[in-house]
């Protein structure tokens, strides 16, 4: 089971109102390599991996569900003062007809999140390069993020989410390491 | 944020609040590490020794600012402080 903490992973917060970065940010959100297609990716795959894999897919799983949070909380204050003329003028018109500033499960080009996008192969070494896959092509996107603000309190709280993405990437390659390290030790018997 | 129930908050909330965040990840990198480094001995004493920390920051921080945890996890003041807010997003 889950329990959800009543804080942030780490500390959001924004210089400015910025509807336009705020859709840009969504990519991290329902896209395909983002937040809630890691959760649901690693939490899924537990149930296949070899029992040493488990604690790490549970916990860095567990940590992608944080980092939604962190991204929701980016899009939420960067959008709550917003006039229907910034939202307009930022390209969200068609966003706000449907949800008004309610969030909503899309890549920044307003694609809907779907399932296609976690993969689960069953091989463990295919789930685990396809996570470390994963975690590489998240690391990039936040740093073409990074790019596409000049807002100094944002650009820190997605450097942070940046750098997780590189420690993530680093855990599943030593887990690939222990899994094969283990099938060789079983073929000597 | 119109909501009636909101604790007001103030400078010594962010900085109890970062407390707990700095102590927090610390100990997600060492529980990170140990999965797939289990047999490091330095890094479980150390593991335990910034929970032992962890709990002390935790249990000021719900004092003053209400609980972290819900379901029996946290102790709750009169009246239910669980749906107070402001909520993480919120601050």
């Amino acid at each position: 089971m889950w329990l959800y903490e009543k804080k942030l992973q780490y500390p959001v917060r924004v210089s400015k109102c910025d509807p336009r970065m705020a859709k840009l940010l969504l990519e991290q959100y329902g896209g395909a390599d983002g937040e809630l297609a890691a959760a649901l990716r690693y939490l899924n795959q537990r149930y296949s991996i070899p029992d040493k894999v488990i604690g790490l897919l549970t916990d860095i799983g567990t940590e992608e569900f944080a980092h939604l949070e962190m991204i929701a909380t980016m899009v939420y204050k960067l959008t709550k003062d917003a006039t229907i003329e910034q939202i307009k003028a930022a390209g969200l018109s068609e966003i706000y007809a449907q949800h008004d500033r309610a969030l909503f499960y899309t890549n920044a080009g307003g694609v809907p999140f779907t399932a296609a996008y976690i993969q689960a192969k069953g091989d463990p070494l295919a789930d685990l390069y396809e996570d470390i896959a994963a975690e590489e092509k998240a690391r990039a996107t936040y740093q073409w993020l990074i790019d596409l603000t000049d807002d100094v309190d944002l650009q820190d709280s997605l450097k942070f989410l940046r750098e997780r993405e590189i420690v993530h990437s680093l855990r599943f390659r030593e887990a690939v390491e222990i899994i094969k390290a283990d099938w060789n030790t079983k073929k000597v018997y | 944020m119109s909501e009636a129930n909101t604790k007001p908050i103030d400078a010594q909330y962010y900085k109890l609040l970062e407390e707990l965040q700095m102590v927090d990840f610390g100990l997600l990198e060492l529980s990170l590490y140990l999965n797939t480094h289990p047999n490091d001995m330095k890094a479980i004493q150390q593991l335990n020794q910034w929970s032992e920390q962890r709990h002390k920051i935790a249990q000021q921080y719900e004092l003053d600012y209400g609980p972290l945890l819900q379901f029996g996890h946290s102790y709750s003041k009169f009246p239910w402080q669980w749906i107070e807010s402001p909520w993480p997003w919120q601050v």
